[in-house]
C-alpha cells in the first residue's frame, strides 16, 4: 500500500469520545508479516482510527488478495 | 507432489497427443492444422504446414498412398478425410512462392547417397540443409528411380522436375550413370565419404560387403537403418517387400537415414530419444458424439482436384481431433481456459515457488472436487486429487490465502461447538442400535425435517436411536486442514464408540462421502435407503397431491453410491412422482457448486455453474442434499428437497424458497439444539451470550450485502456491544449514525449504526483483513 493513497476530503465522522474532528496521521497496517504506513483519519487524541468503505473493499481488499498468493 | 509424479499425472492428459492422422504419418504432416487452414479459406498457410513436414510436396500430395485416411476418425461418421487431396489443393489453390532455404556455413564432410529415389533424395535434401556436402549416384540418366513407373497423368514429369529443383538450392551434387556397386565399389564411397547412404530401391547383386541375414538380405537397425559397417545407412524399397513399398515411408526412410548420419557424423547416440520418429498410434481420444455422418466431397473436375469451394467444403469435415472431455462437462475445467495437462503444471509451479506470486492459487482452490472430470476421463486423470493434494501442501507449508476458506471453516467450528453440538441417546433409552447423523446443513436449512426425520426413525426403528447433532468436517477435509480435520472426527468416533457402535444414518450426502471414507469400520446407510425400506410416513401418501415430473440432481458425493441413487428414485416412485434423469446424472453427476468450497474461493464461477446445470432441464428439480437444494433454488430454479414430499405435501411455492442466509443458518443451528433439548430430553437449553440480546434491524438491501461480505449478525452485535459499552465509535453529526469497529479474530469488522427503542438500525457494515495499529483504547 501506498503512504499517500488518495486522502479523500474531511470526513463528517467525529470521535465520538473525545468530541473532536479527525485529522490525518500515519497508521500502521499490516498483514501477513508486511507493514504500511498509511495516511488515515484518527482521532489526534485517542488514536480511534477511521477506514472508510471503500477503503476497506477497495484498496485494502487487492493488497490482502496481493499478499496472500505472493 | 515430486517431478515425478507430475510427469505421470501430466502423460495422462491426452489432450497434446496427436490426431489419429498426423500420428499414423510416418513424417508427421499435420492434417488436422493443414484441414483447420483450408477450412478457413487460408490455403497459404495450409500450404506452409503441408511443406514443413515433406521435401517434395507436389509429388507428395499425387502420389501419397496416405496411412491418415486409414485411421481418420472420420470414417466412423461418413467417410474419411481426402487428406492427400487436401494436400494439393492447397499447392494449386496457394499463392505460388519460390521457396527459399536458409542454410548454414557448409560443411567439409562429405556423404554420399547411393539411389536418386525418394528415399535417397530425402536424405540427400535434409542432410544439404545441415550443411553437409552431399553427392547422390544414381545409376539411371535421371533422378526419379521408380517414380517414371507412374502414369503421368497421375504424376506429371513437370512436377518432379519443379520438385527436385529444390536440391539445386540446396547444393546437392548429382551424379547420374554412376550405379553404386556396378561403377563405383562402396569400399571405394567409405574411402571418399564420410558416411554413407544406400537407398537404390533393390539390394544390389553381390552385396557389397555388409553384413546379412539367413536370407542374405542386409542388416538393418529399424530404429536407426545402421548397417554392419558404422558408416553406412540403408533405407527405402530396398528393405521392405515389393508388396509393402509405400512412397511415403520411403521418405521416411529417407528423413531417419539422415537423422542417423547427422548423429553419427557429430558423435552422438544414434538411438536415444527416437521413439516419435515413424508411424505411431494415438493415444487420443475424440468423442463422435453430435458429429453428424458427412460423404467425402466429391470433385466436379474430375480426378484433377477439388476446386476452392470444394476443398473448403472437404476440410470442414474435419473432426479436428481433440479430447477436452473433461472440460466439456466441467465447467471449472473449462473457466481456466486450458486443460488438465496445462493445469497440472501450473499446481506444480506453483507449489514449487519459493518467492515470487502463486498464480494458481485460484485454480487450486475452486475445484469442487466432485471428481466427474475422473468419471469421463479416458485414462482416469482425477483433477480432484491433484487439487486436494495441493490444498493439503498449502496448508502444510503455510501457503494458504487465509481469507479462502476461513468463513466455512468458523462455521463448521459453530457447529462443533456447544451452540448445536449434541450427542443423546432416544428419550427414555439408554441402549442406541442407530445413530441418526442429520448434518449441519440441513439443520442450517430445513430444522423442521431434521426434528420430523428424527420422530420418523424413533418410531420405526427399534432399539434406541441415538441423535448427533455436529458438522463431519468436510469443509475442514475440503480446504486441505487434515489436522483439523482429523481433530473433528476423532471426536465423532470416539462418541460412536462409547454408544457401542450403533449404525450410522446419514441424511447428508457428503457426511456419508466423509464416514465412509473415514470410518469404514462403521456400518453406515444414508437415510433415503432407510426410508426406501420402511413404510412411507402416512402424510407422505396423499393421494390428493399433484403430479409432478421432477429432473434428479444427484449430489457429487454419491457418485459411486448407486443404492443411494436407486433408493431416491424408489422413494419418488412410491410417492406417484415422475422421474427425469439429466443427461449427467449418476455416476456422472455435477457438482451444485457447494463441492470442495467452490463457492468461497471463486464465487463467480460457482454462480455459473449453478446457472450450467439449472438449464439442463425445464422440470423443476429435485435434489436429496440440503446445499444442493439451496445453491440450485439460490438462481430461481424451483428445486425441491427430498423431504419435502416425504413430510408433505408441499405447497406448489415451496420449491421456489431460497435457503437461508448465513446468520439464519447458525441461528437455526442452534434453536434446533435447544428445542430438541428441551422438548425431548426436558433439559435446560444452552444461554446465548450478552451481546446475542441485541436487537438489530437490517434491511433487505443491506442483507444481500452481508451476505457477499460474510458478516454475520453475531459479528455486527459484537461491534455494537463493544462500541456501546466502550464508547469507542465516530459520530456523525449530520445523520445521527456511529460508526465502529471491532476485531474478534482475523477480520476488524465496521458497522455504522443509530439506536432507536430498544434496538439497533444497521445502516452499513463492512471488514477487512489487514491489521489496524491504533493509538491507546481503553
Amino acid at each position: 500500500m501506498k503512504e499517500k493513497e488518495a486522502v479523500p476530503a474531511q470526513p463528517e465522522w467525529i470521535c465520538s469520545r473525545c468530541g473532536i474532528a479527525l485529522e490525518v496521521g500515519k497508521v500502521d497496517v499490516g498483514y501477513l508479516g508486511s507493514v504500511f504506513p498509511v495516511d488515515l483519519y484518527r482521532c489526534a487524541k485517542c488514536g480511534q482510527v477511521f477506514v472508510p468503505e471503500e477503503l476497506a473493499e477497495g484498496k485494502m481488499a487487492e493488497v490482502e488478495k496481493l499478499l496472500e498468493d505472493k | 507432489m515430486d517431478q515425478e509424479e507430475l510427469s505421470k499425472l501430466e502423460a495422462r492428459c491426452i489432450q497434446e497427443q496427436p490426431a489419429a492422422c498426423v500420428a499414423a504419418c510416418p513424417v508427421h504432416v499435420d492434417a488436422r492444422a493443414m484441414a483447420a487452414a483450408i477450412a478457413k479459406g487460408d490455403f497459404a498457410s495450409a500450404a506452409k504446414i503441408f511443406k514443413k513436414s515433406v521435401p517434395f510436396p507436389g509429388i507428395v500430395s499425387r502420389i501419397c498412398d496416405h496411412p491418415c485416411q486409414a485411421v481418420c476418425k472420420r470414417d466412423e461418421a461418413g467417410e474419411a478425410v481426402s487428406v492427400r487431396a487436401l494436400e494439393k489443393s492447397c499447392l494449386d489453390w496457394a499463392a505460388k512462392t519460390s521457396d527459399s532455404f536458409f542454410l548454414p556455413p557448409a560443411k567439409a564432410t562429405r556423404i554420399a547417397i547411393a539411389g536418386g529415389g525418394l528415399s535417397g533424395l530425402t536424405a540427400a535434401f535434409d542432410l544439404a540443409k545441415k550443411g553437409y556436402t552431399v553427392e547422390v549416384f544414381e545409376k539411371e540418366s535421371r533422378l526419379g528411380g521408380s517414380l517414371f513407373h507412374l502414369s503421368r497423368e497421375q504424376l506429371p514429369e513437370e512436377v518432379i522436375a519443379a520438385d527436385l529443383q529444390a536440391l539445386e538450392k540446396v547444393g546437392v551434387t548429382i551424379r547420374t550413370n554412376v550405379g553404386v556397386g556396378q561403377d563405383i565399389s562402396l569400399e571405394k564411397l567409405c574411402r571418399d565419404f564420410d558416411a554413407v547412404y544406400l537407398a537404390s530401391g533393390e539390394q544390389p547383386e553381390g552385396g557389397l560387403s555388409l553384413g546379412v541375414d539367413g536370407a542374405g538380405q542386409w542388416i538393418i537397425d529399424p530404429l536407426t537403418l545402421a548397417t554392419t559397417n558404422p558408416k553406412v545407412f540403408a533405407g527405402g524399397s530396398l528393405r521392405r517387400l515389393p508388396q509393402n513399398r509405400s512412397p511415403i515411408e520411403s521418405i521416411a526412410d529417407g528423413r531417419r537415414g539422415a537423422v542417423s548420419i547427422d548423429r553419427f557424423l557429430q558423435k552422438v547416440s544414434l538411438s536415444a530419444s527416437r521413439t516419435g520418429e515413424g508411424s505411431q498410434k494415438t493415444r487420443l481420444f475424440t468423442s463422435l458424439e453430435g458429429i453428424e455422418p458427412l460423404p467425402v466431397v466429391a470433385m466436379s473436375s474430375g480426378a484433377t482436384g477439388y476446386s476452392k469451394e470444394e476443398a473448403i467444403l472437404e476440410a470442414k469435415r474435419c473432426i479436428q481431433c481433440q479430447c477436452l472431455e473433461c472440460v466439456k462437462v466441467c465447467e471449472y475445467l473449462n473457466s481456466f481456459k486450458s486443460y488438465p495437462k496445462k493445469y497440472v503444471r501450473r499446481i506444480y509451479n506453483n507449489l514449487s515457488i519459493v518467492m515470487g506470486h502463486r498464480h494458481a492459487n485460484k485454480l487450486i482452490n475452486s475445484c469442487s472436487l466432485c471428481g466427474l472430470c475422473k468419471e469421463v476421463c479416458p485414462e482416469d486423470l482425477n483433477m480432484a486429487m491433484v487439487c486436494h493434494a495441493a490444498r493439503e501442501i498449502m496448508v502444510d507449508s503455510g501457503r494458504m490465502p487465509p481469507s479462502v476458506h476461513e468463513f466455512p471453516i468458523r462455521d463448521m467450528l459453530f457447529s462443533n461447538s456447544e451452540k448445536f453440538a449434541l450427542t443423546r441417546p432416544q428419550p427414555g433409552s439408554s441402549a442406541s442400535t442407530h445413530l441418526f447423523f442429520p448434518g449441519c446443513q440441513l439443520s442450517a436449512s430445513s430444522p423442521d425435517h431434521v426434528r420430523k426425520t428424527y420422530d420418523f426413525l424413533c418410531e420405526n426403528l427399534d432399539g434406541g436411536v441415538a441423535l448427533m447433532l455436529r458438522c463431519c468436517g468436510a469443509p475442514a477435509q475440503w480446504s486441505g486442514r487434515a489436522e483439523l480435520f482429523s481433530d473433528s472426527f476423532k471426536n465423532i468416533v470416539s462418541q460412536w464408540e462409547q454408544m457401542d457402535r450403533p449404525r450410522i444414518i446419514l441424511a447428508c450426502s457428503t457426511c456419508y462421502e466423509v464416514f465412509k471414507t473415514h470410518l469404514p469400520q462403521a456400518s453406515i446407510v444414508s437415510l433415503w435407503e432407510v426410508f426406501d425400506r420402511s413404510a412411507l410416513p402416512r402424510v407422505a401418501r396423499d393421494s390428493s397431491a399433484p403430479v409432478r415430473r421432477l429432473a434428479i440432481h444427484d449430489a457429487c458425493s454419491t457418485r459411486h453410491e448407486k443404492n443411494i441413487h436407486d433408493s431416491v428414485r424408489n422413494i419418488l416412485q412410491k410417492l406417484g412422482l415422475e422421474i427425469e434423469e439429466l443427461a449427467l446424472s449418476g455416476e456422472k453427476t455435477e457438482c451444485c457448486g457447494y463441492g470442495g468450497l467452490m463457492f468461497f474461493a471463486n464465487p463467480e464461477l460457482a454462480r455459473s455453474v449453478i446457472t450450467r446445470r439449472i438449464g439442463q432441464s425445464e422440470c423443476d428439480y429435485l435434489a436429496y442434499c440440503a446445499m444442493c437444494r439451496d445453491y440450485l433454488a439460490s438462481a430461481g430454479k424451483r428445486t425441491w428437497h427430498l423431504l419435502d414430499f416425504l413430510f408433505g405435501p408441499p405447497p406448489d411455492d415451496f420449491a421456489r424458497r431460497k435457503g437461508p442466509g448465513y446468520s439464519v443458518r447458525r441461528e437455526n443451528r442452534a434453536r434446533l439444539k435447544n428445542a430438541l433439548l428441551e422438548e425431548l430430553w426436558g433439559d435446560t437449553p444452552v444461554g446465548k451470550e450478552k451481546y446475542g440480546m441485541i436487537r438489530l434491524k437490517i434491511s433487505e438491501e443491506l442483507r444481500e450485502t452481508l451476505e457477499r461480505r460474510q458478516i454475520l449478525d453475531s459479528d455486527i452485535r459484537q461491534v455494537i456491544d463493544f462500541a456501546e459499552s466502550s464508547g469507542t465509535r465516530l459520530f456523525n453529526s449530520r445523520t445521527s449514525h456511529y460508526l465502529a469497529h471491532w476485531k474478534p479474530a482475523a477480520l476488524t469488522y465496521w458497522v455504522e449504526y443509530a439506536p432507536s427503542e430498544g434496538e439497533f438500525t444497521v445502516f452499513n457494515a463492512y471488514c477487512h483483513r489487514m491489521e489496524l495499529t491504533e493509538g491507546v483504547r481503553s
